[in-house]
């Protein structure tokens, strides 16, 4: 750079006096960073692997995990065990990346002032939930945790099921025509035990299939929500020698 | 022709509101209709406007206030910017603290659209777009055109600039209270808003550019640089982290193209980097403006704005998965991302010594200019914060502090001390100058504004650092027997009074605020408060005279 002489940073001034080279120095400088971060994650092992049991969600999931970022339940709650004792302990074993592979978009969180929840389906009652919702108090006297009993009183409407469904295929989600077509009558069948749910215990394996709410009369976003809830970290047995093996020989972590 | 003109303009307006019409209609979702009928709304307003006028291009100079002639500089978006910025303030520093008292009293919940999960985004978007976004907007337009000499390039573009955006203010928080959100920090609005941001931003960067270009200096000053990199790196980072597929055209949800890690680490790519230029690059480039014109020296070194300029913008994008450390993202982005944390320290540190050496020669002013003192305050926060984030980027800091309260309150020491100081330093030094007056109301309620502010911080920042390593300790202490000691409901119980300390501290900041709008208020009613002066030398006319010939002289 001295080579022109007087000043070290002479030549600076050519960028100074041009806004095109500033602007395209500038973004080229920023560009950097977040390819040589991000691309890579698309294509080595450890990010895209797929790990046995991981399925879609149902369209009852589905609905209640949209329930979860409407309420903005990620603004409190974690869905990422990270691996040291402690939290393995108190909350399970530590989080896969293909646990989320079809989370559009990812739920981790970046606070606990609630637990995590990666691994909550399955640890209490849906009848513990409902109550829980409704007032946090109730069951947990120190909770700062808002009330949601309006969940239990809100018909679950979800305008269309099978374009949620779709519009998830279109981005690479493994729905198939059928799981699309039959999303509104999936969507029903979950939470109600009169209904018959047909093929939805084959195609969404481990799918809960009951009343969630304690109102087996109607669906609510209660029963969606718990639904969700219930399902979450139950697909993956992480303990099982295939999935240690698997983890064994991936590449790029 | 003028009338054909503005009956042109009506009709178009006329069909913009029947077609949002048609979409509240038609609308899947409440708030998608809601949002629907917000814009049928202004669309109605608009034509009336320009249905109502007879003299369409003098109406629209009266209410838009196009630019006079070339002999002034076109200050009337710079104006209503700083207005912008003192009503979001007072929305998102009131939303803050009633969260604040939520977390400390959860009976202030009201569900479902007063309920803190509505709320927190509503918050964080307030603080940071609104009020920080239009100072920005403001502060960018005023610079420009005074480092370039020339009026603002596209004034008719400019209003559209500062209008949009106050649109996409109205659309993201309503929808966060109606529950239309995509869930990731600091983007959560709905597709059809992020499309409407990225118009508005476009167009954002070509006023700005295209002042550039038609500057009357042959240099760009460093503060521009500072700009352009948020302008240009902020729409970068706005599209790809938002590329979402929406569900229907007639409903407000959509699903981010990325999933899982991928998505995470997106998000935080962009997380990080809008602090990195929207709360750090572009409140640079106010502070390379005002801070040189305040204490009335130049900056204190062009080689080191050259080099902390050009680092600063190539290592923060790097710092992204410092936010997902010991995640399922992998260790060796988790690493670089740490690595480039560290490193930028120095640069960051860059920007804080060339504004404080810039008062070498003039540091007495702390003394006696309370907008000098603030900017130092802000200055010294910012060191502050950007060598807290570098260390909290260390793997083994972070296992402690994150996902607890340490992290708000590190956020909160850049935010409310660093963000917050400036652009109040930046008001007080605007305000008179835009509306033309001598000077502002009272220089000492700027003073009073210092300590409140000052104090909040520390009560606030004080209380998460304790709560936060509380929190970290609690959740990963054993007992003798080998058994997690706490549960979680005990750690929760143990910060209820450090988040009443941290309310108090909001409170104290809030109050601070409030001073500062009634100063504002009385300096644009004309007013001026008597006061004494901020110092003075001390003289006493009794003793000023020779001593008496029977006096007795001093031991």
């Amino acid at each position: 750079m001295t080579d022109t002489g007087k000043q070290p940073f002479e030549r600076h001034k050519k960028l100074e006096k041009n806004v095109t080279l500033l602007a395209a120095a500038t973004f080229l400088t920023v560009a950097v960073g977040g390819i040589v971060e991000i691309a890579p994650l698309f294509w080595i092992d450890n990010t895209i692997e797929k790990v046995d049991g991981m399925r879609p969600y149902s369209p009852l999931e589905l609905a209640g995990r949209d329930i979860y970022i409407r309420e903005g339940c990620y603004t409190c709650h974690s869905q990422m065990i990270r691996p040291f004792r402690d939290e393995v302990e108190r909350y399970g074993h530590y989080s896969l990346a293909a646990e989320s592979m079809y989370d559009h978009p990812f739920q981790w969180g970046s606070k606990r002032t609630g637990p995590d929840l990666a691994r909550v389906g399955g640890r209490y009652s849906d009848a513990w939930h409902v109550q829980h919702l409704r007032d946090p108090q109730s069951v947990v006297p120190e909770s700062v945790m808002p009330q949601y009993g309006f969940l239990a009183d809100t018909p679950l409407n979800v305008a269309d099921p099978s374009a949620n469904l779709a519009a998830l295929r279109n981005i690479g989600v493994p729905y198939t025509k059928d799981d699309v077509a039959k999303a509104p009558a999936d969507l029903a069948a979950q939470a109600d035990p009169e209904a018959d749910p047909g093929d939805l215990a084959a195609r969404y394996p481990k799918a809960q299939i009951r009343d969630f709410d304690g109102d087996p009369a109607r669906v609510t976003e209660m029963d969606a929500l718990v639904a969700y809830l219930q399902m979450l970290g139950t697909l993956v047995d992480v303990n099982s020698a295939a999935a240690q093996e698997e983890l064994a020989t991936e590449k790029g972590r | 022709m003028q009338a054909e003109a503005a009956m042109g303009r009506a009709g178009l307006w006329f069909g913009v509101m029947l077609l949002a019409l048609a979409a509240a209609v038609m609308a899947h979702d409440t708030g998608f209709a809601f949002h629907a009928g917000l814009v049928a709304f202004v669309a109605f307003c608009l034509m009336w406007m320009s249905a109502s006028r007879f003299d369409p291009a003098g109406k629209a100079e009266g209410f838009f206030r196009m630019p006079e002639g070339p002999s002034k500089y076109d200050d009337a978006p710079v104006r209503w910017g700083v207005i912008a910025t003192l009503f979001w303030g007072t929305a998102g520093f009131l939303a803050g603290l009633y969260i604040a008292l939520q977390l400390a009293f959860p009976v202030l919940n009201f569900e479902p659209y007063l309920n803190f999960g509505r709320l927190r985004p509503l918050h964080t978007s307030a603080v940071i777009f609104a009020f920080g976004g239009n100072a920005l907007i403001a502060t960018s337009f005023y610079i420009v055109q005074r480092t370039c000499r020339t009026q603002l390039a596209f004034p008719g573009l400019a209003r559209f600039v500062f209008w949009g955006y106050q649109m996409f203010i109205v659309l993201a928080a309503s929808g966060y209270l109606l529950g239309v959100t995509q869930s990731k920090e600091y983007a959560e609005p709905e597709w059809y808003v992020d499309l409407w941001l990225t118009a508005v931003w476009l167009a954002y960067l070509a006023v700005f550019v295209g002042t550039i270009v038609k500057r009357k200096e042959p240099h760009i000053y460093v503060a521009n640089w500072f700009f352009l990199a948020f302008i240009v790196t902020v729409a970068m980072l706005h599209v790809v982290n938002n590329l979402a597929i929406p569900v229907s055209f007639l409903g407000s949800r959509s699903y981010s193209v990325f999933a899982g890690v991928q998505d995470a680490l997106t998000q935080w790519w962009y997380g990080h980097n809008a602090v990195g230029f929207f709360l750090t690059a572009g409140f640079l480039a106010m502070m390379y403006y005002f801070v040189p014109k305040q204490a009335e020296r130049p900056v204190y070194s062009y080689r080191l704005s050259i080099i902390h300029f050009w680092s600063l913008i190539f290592l923060y994008i790097w710092a992204g998965p410092h936010h997902l450390h010991y995640t399922a993202l992998p260790d060796w982005a988790q690493t670089l991302g740490m690595v480039f944390s560290i490193m930028l320290w120095m640069p960051s540190w860059g920007g804080m010594i060339n504004g404080l050496m810039t008062l070498n020669g003039a540091w007495d002013k702390i003394r006696t200019d309370p907008i000098i003192r603030m900017m130092v305050m802000a200055l010294a926060f910012y060191g502050m914060s950007t060598f807290e984030g570098p260390m909290m980027s260390i793997k083994a800091v972070n296992s402690l502090s994150h996902y607890t309260d340490w992290t708000i309150g590190h956020v909160h020491s850049g935010a409310l001390g660093w963000n917050g100081m400036i652009t109040f330093a930046c008001i007080y030094y605007l305000v008179p100058r835009l509306w033309k007056r001598t000077r502002m109301y009272s220089l000492r309620m700027i003073n009073w504004h210092f300590w409140l502010a000052t104090l909040g911080i520390v009560f606030y920042a004080a209380s998460m650092w304790v709560a936060g390593i509380t929190q970290g300790l609690m959740w990963r202490e054993y007992g003798a027997d080998g058994y997690l000691v706490n549960s979680f409901a005990d750690t929760v119980a143990a910060l209820h009074p450090m988040y009443v300390l941290r309310a108090f501290g909001g409170g104290l900041y809030l109050a601070g605020f409030v001073v500062m709008l009634w100063n504002v208020a009385q300096t644009l009613a004309g007013r001026l408060r008597s006061e004494a002066p901020m110092t003075e030398t001390p003289y006493d006319p009794d003793a000023d005279r020779p001593l008496p010939a029977d006096a007795v002289p001093a031991e």
